[in-house]
């Protein structure tokens, strides 16, 4: 497949000269092009399939709906419960990036900025996190949640959102809080500032551009996470508190064997849009973002 | 000093609470649990450490999965570095080259936002999308080859055994390819134009210089990108468990469903823990191993 796709360029500089600079862009076009249609034909696919009717959807994948039928959207928000769904995933997500951003600066600022005893072993228990995969957890945790009778609860799920997010979030911001001058942090000290007054009002609105970068990837992280609420969104009455990424997996499965195709790809649409919008907009962000934590 | 003491404890302790009741202390029981033969519905469990090993070595169901993700962690990143290395290499510097240079293509910031698509939408968004795009006869693949009169070619795509696990392959490439497009693009936007001018002039095609110049200079984030598709090669469960379910008979099962299933459908926790101490060894082997593989001299410019 790459000897395939790497090959022709080569040859078309391999040719004479003058027509390489006008002959490779057209190529280097052919195979770009040629990977956006792939990416986006699948989401449009989608997108379009959420407006037809089930017999259309059934009998010609690749036409265009005869109208614009916005009751699958009605169908797949009130009676499939996307809506519901999407509420309790924006729930979590709101509390537990709250809760990840404050838990994860005040941690990582306490282990940059000061020197105590074990302040070493407390920065590699965090770090060391990100070595495990999460596996390993998911069946001790499965019951220490239970245990504390947050199984299918939101507050569980959130508490473990953070508690996740946690190692990533302590890493990055511990190098960034590193970085900032420490003439501030002295003028502010001498000028009377407590540590408390110190950490809210001089660091935290330093850091924003590290903090904001942290917070994409993490949103991402927990917006997009599959296999915790699985897990914990397990047991009696759950399936109300489901977030979407679960809701959307059991619509695929349910709306397939009721042949509501429509409803499914109207869902699948809903679940979609919000995020590509806010990627469309911020797109700078998201890439930075996700790039800082995949560097790690 | 006391004010400071107080200050440390304050931030400290809530996070610190928080970290180990969820992250360390689930950690460190999936150990002692693994020795067990413990069900999770009586609470009495016996140690059976040795049995547990002995059924592991000797359960087809955990090889054939770990096989699978042996094959991933193979074919995985080398297919997504190398399709990230060739795109972002024509969008920086696949465009024309003139007196003044060696210029990027038209319109490289719209494929960057583009091919970063799949990159956003979560995992439950992309397996479902994908489980449809496969379907034999409401699917748009089977759609386009009947549509083209290849109808041949439109097979029950995820109900066959020699095509799951590759569907469930495609898919992973599908949506980790554009991350490492962008990676790869700024890595590359770090490299001096004049380098590739200067091996254009000295008579080298594109791909030497894509062999030669580009890939030793990225090698760096070759490294980190390899680590990253690593992990998702080792774990793998969501897309297939949304898209395959491991099946058919188990033709694209991957540990981490072996282990979900062994725990949340059979009941047999001790067992299932057993499961995650092997991944845990085979993420730790793949990171020694890789330690050893990539360690090369760095090219300074």
């Amino acid at each position: 497949m790459t000897a395939v796709l790497s090959s022709p360029p080569a040859e078309a500089v391999a040719e004479a000269p003058p027509a390489r600079s006008r002959a490779l862009p057209v190529v280097s076009h052919l195979f770009l092009i040629g990977w956006a249609l792939l990416t986006t034909l699948p989401l449009l696919w989608a997108v379009l399939s959420s407006f037809k009717s089930d017999n259309e959807i059934l009998t010609s994948p690749w036409s265009l709906p005869s109208e614009m039928r916005w009751a699958n959207w009605a169908r797949a928000w009130n009676e499939a419960h996307i809506g519901r769904y999407f509420l309790n995933s924006a729930i979590v997500v709101t509390g537990a990036l709250t809760l990840t951003m404050l838990f994860g600066a005040m941690a990582a600022y306490v282990l940059a900025r000061y020197r105590f005893r074990g302040s070493r072993i407390v920065y590699f228990a965090f770090v060391g996190g990100m070595m495990f995969p999460v596996f390993l957890a998911l069946v001790p945790l499965f019951f220490v949640v239970r245990d504390l009778g947050l199984l299918g609860t939101l507050p569980g799920l959130t508490l473990v959102y953070a508690a996740y997010s946690l190692p990533f979030t302590v890493f990055f911001l511990t190098s960034f809080f590193r970085t900032l001058p420490t003439a501030v942090a002295e003028a502010a000290m001498v000028d009377g500032c407590g540590h408390f007054g110190l950490f809210f009002r001089v660091m935290l609105p330093m850091a924003r551009p590290g903090l904001v970068s942290v917070a994409v990837f993490n949103f991402l992280f927990q917006w997009n996470q599959y296999v915790l609420p699985l897990v914990l969104m397990q047991g009696a009455g759950a399936e109300r508190r489901w977030v979407l990424a679960q809701g959307l997996t059991a619509l695929a499965v349910n709306e397939g064997y009721r042949g509501d195709f429509s409803g499914l790809f109207a869902g699948m649409t809903i679940a979609m849009l919000p995020v590509i919008t806010a990627y469309l907009i911020f797109h700078r962000q998201f890439q930075s973002g996700l790039a800082a934590g995949q560097l790690r | 000093m006391r004010g400071k003491r107080l200050f440390i404890a304050v931030f400290l302790l809530p996070p610190l609470l928080l970290y180990g009741v969820f992250v360390v202390s689930p950690y460190a029981q999936a150990f002692p649990i693994a020795g067990t033969n413990w069900s999770g519905l009586s609470p009495t469990y016996e140690f059976v450490g040795a049995d547990n090993l002995k059924r592991l070595l000797g359960d087809e169901y955990f090889w054939t999965a770990l096989r699978h993700n042996g094959l991933l962690l193979v074919l995985l990143p080398v297919v997504t570095i190398l399709l990230g290395l060739f795109f972002a290499s024509m969008i920086s510097v696949g465009g024309r080259a003139d007196r003044v240079g060696v210029h990027g293509v038209r319109g490289a910031g719209v494929y960057r936002v583009v091919y970063f698509f799949p990159q956003v939408l979560s995992v439950a968004i992309v397996g479902v999308l994908w489980k449809q795009m496969y379907a034999s006869n409401t699917g748009m693949i089977n759609g386009f080859l009947r549509g083209i009169g290849l109808d041949g070619l439109a097979v029950a795509w995820l109900g066959d055994p020699r095509f799951a696990f590759w569907c469930v392959l495609a898919v992973l490439v599908w949506m980790n390819v554009g991350f490492y497009v962008v990676l790869f693009g700024a890595a590359m936007q770090s490299i001096p134009r004049d380098l590739y001018e200067a091996a254009l002039l000295d008579g080298a095609n594109r791909l030497t210089t894509l062999v030669r110049i580009t890939v030793p200079l990225v090698w760096d984030t070759i490294q980190v990108a390899w680590v990253y598709l690593a992990i998702v090669a080792i774990d793998g469960f969501a897309v297939v468990q949304i898209i395959t379910d491991g099946g058919p008979s188990s033709s694209s099962d991957v540990v981490g469903l072996r282990l979900y299933k062994t725990a949340f459908a059979d009941g047999q926790f001790g067992y299932a823990s057993a499961i995650g101490v092997a991944m845990f060894f085979l993420t730790l082997t793949v990171a020694v191993m890789f330690l050893r593989v990539t360690r090369r001299e760095r090219v300074e410019l």
